[in-house]
């Protein structure tokens, strides 16, 4: 579908019926915001699955259902599995006008959900898999994830005096995803609510697999008062510390490209996680970044 | 106001009242998370210009809209103030609970 056909959902227009409610998220989680502005423009006729993560232990607690439509938990590394046995399974008992969405975490999606991942956009399953990033396992206290950035002070990578925390960059995901020739892919982050709707919107109308990757903020983990949660997840977009881009029809399409970023330093010691960091980790963070920015001004656009 | 209400949840009695297989009815809120806050958002609505940043950007999407501005669900709400921090022209002020 031609991505000016689509009609575009906005503030003003988008339904007022919340299906993720009455959660036990920590308050200001970006997670949960992200998973209530997915679902909203999705709609009800949506079966959502999640595996182990925060969002499915804050949203089923028995006898409290956060979820207005209906939801399954899932297996930890199995999630893109199910969603595809739901997709093809409600196609076979004849519904239409449905959708099967997946919301995991970083660690259910870069680390132990990759593989049925990787199965499921092989297979071209009709669904959309949308991976709230926070940057560690935070449901089971904060330990470091394939999609932990360096130098995060975690529990399994505590910030000592000779190491400063995490020693690995973030696993590039959104590119491995692109990898498989994927029908949509994008990164999004809760900084830029109406970004992320567009993308989730553009993942609704697009046969085949979608995968959108969404920078979700964690207050708990990472040590910010909860006000800032949606700033610090805009900042990290404007110090170039994440991106906000697209994959379609084989091309990469890079949706912001500041030409002076926010500064590192700032966005960095706003939070505990990585209040540790000397001068010289920082350079090695913006060196990363710089590196990373000029393949992508040069590849990609 | 578009969404679930709290219900009383009764206590199974017997072990065929409760649900077969791990399964329960979608949306069922048995109790509220007012509990959690400290801070309360309060809206000055002649301020309001009604831009909608705070109904988009609510984790917990307790605003609504209500008449031309918006109001929150204070049942379950927990404070977090980013509604307060995002605000274009200032207008929720975030209040200490015991002060009201």
């Amino acid at each position: 579908m031609n991505n000016t056909d689509i009609k575009r959902i906005t503030p003003k227009n988008i339904t007022d019926k919340e299906f993720f409610y009455g959660h036990k998220a920590c308050a200001g989680c970006g997670g949960s915001l992200a998973v209530r502005l997915a679902l909203k423009v999705l709609g009800e006729r949506t079966f959502a699955v999640l595996p182990a993560g925060c969002m499915s232990a804050v949203g089923f607690i028995y006898p409290q259902m956060a979820f207005v439509n209906n939801a399954i938990i899932s297996t930890f590394p199995g999630a893109a599995s199910m969603a595809s046995g739901i997709s093809v399974g409600a196609r076979a008992l004849g519904l239409k006008d449905y959708k099967t969405v997946v919301f995991a975490g970083d660690g259910g999606t870069a680390d132990i959900g990759i593989q049925a991942l990787s199965g499921a956009i092989d297979r071209n399953e009709d669904i959309i898999y949308v991976c709230y990033d926070n940057e560690a396992y935070m449901n089971t206290g904060i330990q470091k994830s394939g999609l932990t950035p360096y130098g995060t002070k975690t529990t399994t990578t505590p910030a000592g005096k000779n190491i400063h925390g995490a020693q690995t960059f973030k696993k590039n995901l959104f590119e491995i995803m692109a990898a498989h020739e994927i029908a949509y892919a994008a990164t999004a982050s809760v900084g830029y609510p109406q970004d992320y709707i567009d993308k989730i919107n553009k993942a609704k109308h697009t046969k085949g697999t979608s995968f959108i990757h969404v920078y979700a903020t964690c207050p708990t983990g990472w040590g910010i008062p909860t006000e800032i949660a949606i700033q610090i997840a805009k900042e990290a977009v404007d110090s170039g510390l994440f991106y906000l881009a697209e994959y379609q029809n084989r091309n990469f399409k890079l949706n912001k490209n500041p030409k002076s970023f926010f500064p590192v330093k700032d966005y960095l010691l706003k939070q505990s996680r990585f209040k540790h960091l000397t001068d010289n980790d920082i350079k090695i963070i913006e060196q990363q970044r710089d590196e990373k920015w000029e393949y992508m001004r040069k590849h990609w656009n | 106001m578009n969404r679930p209400k709290v219900q009383k949840y009764v206590k199974p009695k017997h072990i065929d009242d409760y649900p077969v297989g791990p399964q329960f009815t979608a949306g069922f809120l048995a109790e509220t998370n007012a509990g959690w806050r400290t801070f309360r958002p309060i809206i000055d609505k002649n301020l309001c210009i009604n831009c909608l940043r705070c109904y988009i950007v609510c984790p917990d999407g307790v605003i609504f809209k209500s008449e031309n501005k918006v109001d929150v669900d204070y049942d379950y709400c927990k404070g977090c103030g980013v509604c307060a921090h995002e605000c274009p022209v200032n207008a929720i002020k975030m209040v200490k609970e015991e002060l009201l």
